[in-house]
């Protein structure tokens, strides 16, 4: 197992190079002289030339991508051209707010979504198993922002039961969870049925019920703890929808996190705040990939006899 | 009655069709009802956004004050919008630009993607290695990350939105044709071929490519549905179609300051991205059951 761990954190080196250069390139994409549009379409062209000095632009890019790992390497994400602080203080405070978001995002998601899966698996080509996939299909077919806009609608303004925007209060926390995380119950629990169907198929859980195991405990224990397995997989992916759609959420309920940062640095053409927020976001969800590998490595010990 | 052909002595042979595969498929796909419903609702979208702008009797952009945010009826039969202008007109001529930027990015992402997979799977080594790295690389942004960096920096536009979606899409085509392409080219016949001296390109575009077609067409199907929700993610935030464009995420984005009183505004635009992105996501699923064997019809 250990060596399992040290084996796949290697791994994840070339892939951390590899999006720190294409982050770096993000600069060199845009079109035109970068320099020129952060400092304004108007400025003179002193002002543009100390800007061009600012971010390095006169230098080569290999030169310009060293100096950009060097300072990465002791943690500098460079300088916001809106603010003048460094990134990180910019992106920091704000953090613990996305990430919280798609934390409990997720545990809504996981909770909705075994549990629409595993009745549905359960009562399969039923009435509920029906109704439940079809408010499935309709959970991953709705663009987020959209149901988040609908539920303000409804719940904020016309019943005036939870407040329409902001973060901190569990008021102000249910809505952006309920949006965030609809779209993932819809996967994790279209996934759970199939993968219950699978195995309650199985010859060892006819086996369990024909030495008289109570249903419960055929379902519970000998099912879904090996239905669980392939939804595992699904759950890093999952956790990428979400701290991305954290952008969105963020946005449509006026969240301060890292999402919304991200969109005002946009606007404002600040690229170097966008390309942190852009790093950390990847480096969060590199990380999350790593942990969702080990505990499916934990759980499916299979795979070791391969 | 193209079953039966006549031999030389008049006796009547059966020709074996080739296509079985795909006519089997086209069975299995016709008693699927879900398949049908989706196949029939991308049908009829197809035809509404080439026919429809020709139907509409209102203007998609002209602002018009005195007909501000009106409420559904017989006249503006899905209300207005803040701008006065006719809701339902701007859907069906918004639906053009939401296919097109659903298909197109797929085509993107399906034109890089499917040859990475190929030569990774085929080829494997060195050349698999690098590939996959890349694919790593583009998958370590998490959903619709790189999508967002990439039109940032290139620009808001309709161009540039299936750019973004394009390469976010490149990494899904490339993993599954990588490995149904790894898969076929262990199998005997490929084995056989080569032995016969047949080429590499042979092999690939002759024996290869007709076997990894249908996971394919189920991955641009479920794609387009993907693609078509990040489009309009993305015109929401202002990073995609600019107004006046009646590209529906645009919409919603307007239409969310001017919700308020009446729904209509960012009700009807949202309903028209489900039922579009459910339409592709429901033949996709019939597809998927219809191409795999294990499913019984």
């Amino acid at each position: 197992m250990l060596q399992f761990i040290v084996r796949r954190f290697i791994q994840t080196i070339p892939v951390v190079l590899g999006v720190t250069i294409l982050v770096f390139s993000l600069m060199h994409l845009i079109p035109g002289d970068p320099a020129q549009i952060m400092a304004g379409e108007a400025a003179p062209e002193a002002t543009v030339e100390a800007m061009r000095e600012r971010l390095g632009l006169n230098d080569p890019i290999p030169v310009q991508y060293g100096r950009y790992m060097g300072k990465l390497l002791q943690g500098d994400l460079g300088q916001s051209v809106r603010s003048s602080r460094p990134v990180l203080a910019e992106i920091q405070p704000r953090i613990m707010t996305t990430m919280r978001l798609a934390i409990y995002s997720m545990l809504l998601s996981m909770i909705m979504g075994l549990t629409a899966g595993v009745v549905s698996a359960v009562r399969r080509y039923g009435l509920l198993d029906a109704t439940l996939m079809l408010a499935a299909l309709f959970g991953f077919s709705m663009p987020n922002f959209w149901l988040g806009l609908m539920l303000i609608k409804l719940i904020s303004i016309d019943m005036a039961l939870l407040p329409p925007s902001g973060w901190g209060t569990w008021q102000q926390g249910i809505l952006p969870i309920i949006t965030l995380g609809t779209g993932g119950a819809a996967i994790i629990a279209r996934m759970t049925r199939s993968s219950m169907l699978d195995v309650i198929t199985q010859d060892y859980i006819r086996t369990a019920r024909a030495k008289g195991l109570k249903e419960r405990v055929v379902i519970y224990k000998h099912g879904l703890k090996n239905a669980l397995i392939p939804v595992v997989t699904v759950i890093g992916i999952e956790m990428g929808m979400l701290l991305s759609g954290t952008v969105l959420v963020e946005t449509v309920f006026a969240v301060n996190g890292m999402g919304r940062l991200a969109i005002d640095a946009i606007r404002a053409r600040d690229f170097p705040l966008v390309q942190g927020i852009v790093l950390i976001f990847a480096l969060i969800f590199v990380f999350v990939n790593l942990l969702v590998d080990i505990s499916y490595r934990y759980l499916n010990k299979r795979i070791e006899l391969n | 009655m193209s079953d039966l052909a006549h031999s030389s002595n008049g006796t009547e042979v059966q020709v074996i069709k080739g296509t079985s595969n795909w006519s089997v498929i086209y069975k299995r796909l016709k008693q699927n009802k879900t398949a049908l419903i989706g196949g029939y609702l991308i049908l009829f979208f197809l035809i509404i956004s080439i026919a429809g702008p020709f139907f509409t009797v209102h203007d998609p952009t002209k602002v018009n004050y005195s007909t501000r945010l009106l409420a559904p009826s017989a006249d503006f039969w899905l209300g207005t919008d803040h701008n006065g202008r006719d809701i339902f007109t701007r859907l069906i001529h918004g639906m053009s630009i939401t296919l097109y930027i659903g298909f197109l990015s797929v085509l993107v992402g399906m034109v890089c993607g499917v040859p990475m997979g190929i030569i990774s799977g085929y080829y494997g080594k060195t050349l698999d290695s690098i590939i996959m790295r890349i694919v790593d690389v583009l998958m370590a942004f998490p959903g619709i990350l790189l999508a967002i960096a990439l039109v940032s920096v290139l620009g808001g536009s309709i161009t540039n939105v299936i750019i973004a979606v394009g390469v976010f899409s490149i990494p899904g085509f490339a993993r599954i044709v990588r490995g149904t392409t790894l898969a076929v080219s262990k199998l005997e016949y490929i084995e056989a071929v080569r032995a016969l001296g047949a080429t590499d390109r042979r092999i690939i575009f002759l024996h290869i490519l007709p076997n990894i077609v249908s996971p394919i067409i189920v991955q641009a199907t479920i794609r387009i549905a993907i693609a078509i929700l990040i489009a309009s993610g993305l015109s929401f935030l202002g990073l995609g179609a600019q107004p006046p464009t009646p590209e529906w995420g645009a919409m919603l984005s307007q239409g969310r300051s001017y919700m308020f009183d009446p729904p209509h505004v960012a009700l009807f635009p949202g309903l028209a991205i489900v039922s579009v992105v459910l339409a592709f996501n429901l033949f996709g699923d019939g597809l998927r059951d219809a191409f795999d064997p294990r499913t019984k019809a």
